[in-house]
């Protein structure tokens, strides 16, 4: 138990998928505009990768371990986690309308989220079972919206400085990204 | 100009995916710690990409229209685990230090973005110059920023001391906060200079990307959702206005037809 909780810290604070491992950048800069827009990829954000850690490592520990076929991986991961994006999107078009309209909008942005396939392959990489895999994606995803919404109400605050006209846009955003980086280093005494 | 050198020149100078596309931005943070590491990587995503781009390219009239998407990401897939297996076997040092994300070559959207909007329209030879001029691009990218960090951040360049002994080296910059100033600062600079830069550049459709979807990075996509849903139902109000004046036009016409041949018969009976 006291295992679990340390991933579940560990991945979440101290190995920040964002600030110190660099997956999923692409989100994190793009969708941080606004608190809310922000949120609400996080939230999307734990389902899908929660759940696409749980279906990747039933398919490692019952399929590929077993037939030797550990190599196909990448191939096999990738293939399971668009498909299932898919999936979760027409489920929640046809039975949960509200969750689906909170969203929907983020679902198709993130198979190309290199978290979730980079998760998996973590999981995969440190031979952990499929509860504690849970347990990592669920921690790693966490990590992920708390850095999302506090980038995005910096962003917010930011919005009516007076920034040099140079580091308008893109380079404030990475400073912001910087200097929270530096703060989340701080969290490696937690362990 | 060559066509297949004008390739080349395209993926190194005038499209250089790290500097002026800004695509790839995971690798590009994540491994520049040195330069060797960088020129790895880039190496490579380089033969990953040129390998992909020729096979697309090959297949190009095989692969059906609706499926292209999965099938391209399985070739890539299929290509990104041939070269890890002969990574692992030949180059273990850089395998290791590479570690997990050269199976994230896979999600790079620059292979994907080629194959896309190029390998999957042109010849093979084409395509492989294309692959290779960019996959050199982002490797002369990726060293760039690795030599620049490992320089400031350790004091050597390609893991020989350059700098003098009396040198502190400020070790933020081979960490992972180092890697969000230099980008900030590159990006900053080419604001400042008005170079040619996906961060800089004004479009000119109305849409709030310009239209321009090799720089999507996702928030675009989410801005644009409520416009391009506007621009449907105003296309379609369009086109119903128009039929509806079409209609009109005709039972004009046919009103006036109608009205001509009164005429003509009744200036026809006054003729009588």
């Amino acid at each position: 138990m006291q295992e679990l909780a340390l991933i579940l810290v560990g991945s979440a604070l101290v190995n920040n998928v964002v600030l110190s491992q660099f997956l999923g950048i692409c989100p994190f800069l793009g969708v941080s505009k606004k608190i809310n827009t922000a949120a609400g990829m996080g939230a999307a954000v734990i389902f899908v990768i929660t759940l696409a850690s749980a279906i990747t490592s039933c398919i490692y520990q019952f399929l590929l371990l077993p037939n030797n076929l550990t190599y196909l991986n990448t191939i096999v991961f990738i293939l399971v986690i668009a498909a299932l994006v898919q999936f979760v999107e027409m489920v929640m078009k046809k039975t949960m309308k509200g969750l689906y309209n909170a969203l929907g909008v983020y679902l198709p942005l993130i198979t190309t989220n290199c978290a979730v396939l980079g998760i998996a392959l973590i999981n995969v990489q440190k031979e952990y079972s499929i509860l504690t895999s849970i347990i990592n994606g669920l921690g790693t995803a966490i990590g992920f919206t708390i850095a999302i919404v506090i980038l995005a109400g910096i962003r917010e605050r930011c919005e009516d400085n007076d920034i040099p006209e140079s580091f308008k846009g893109t380079p404030i955003v990475l400073i912001t990204s910087g200097l929270m980086a530096i703060a989340f280093c701080g969290f490696a005494g937690l362990i | 100009m060559n066509k297949y050198v004008e390739r080349l020149y395209n993926g190194i100078v005038k499209e250089n995916p790290t500097f002026v596309l800004m695509l790839g931005m995971c690798p590009t943070l994540a491994v520049t710690s040195s330069a060797i590491n960088g020129c790895g990587m880039g190496l490579t995503t380089t033969v990953v990409l040129a390998a992909s781009n020729m096979v697309i390219s090959a297949l190009r009239k095989v692969i059906p229209d609706k499926v292209r998407i999965p099938a391209f990401i399985v070739i890539v897939a299929s290509l990104v685990t041939i070269v890890q297996q002969l990574l692992h076997a030949y180059v273990p040092s850089l395998y290791d230090s590479l570690g997990i994300y050269i199976p994230l070559i896979v999600v790079n959207c620059i292979i994907l973005g080629r194959a896309e909007a190029y390998a999957s329209k042109n010849k093979v030879l084409l395509s492989a110059c294309d692959g290779i001029g960019m996959g050199l691009g982002f490797t002369i990218g990726l060293t760039l920023i690795g030599i620049f960090r490992e320089l400031l951040g350790a004091g050597t360049m390609f893991s020989k001391g350059i700098l003098p002994d009396s040198y502190e080296p400020i070790t933020i910059f081979v960490l992972a906060p180092g890697a969000f100033f230099v980008l900030a600062c590159l990006t900053a600079l080419q604001n400042k200079l008005k170079m040619p830069s996906a961060t800089n550049k004004t479009g000119t459709s109305k849409l709030s990307c310009g239209g321009n979807c090799a720089t999507c990075a996702g928030d675009v996509y989410v801005a644009n959702h409520g416009l391009m849903e506007a621009e449907k139902v105003a296309k379609k109000a369009e086109a119903v206005a128009k039929a509806k004046e079409a209609a009109k036009k005709k039972a004009e016409e046919a009103a006036k037809q109608k009205e001509e041949q009164k005429t003509d018969k009744n200036t026809e009976e006054k003729e009588d």
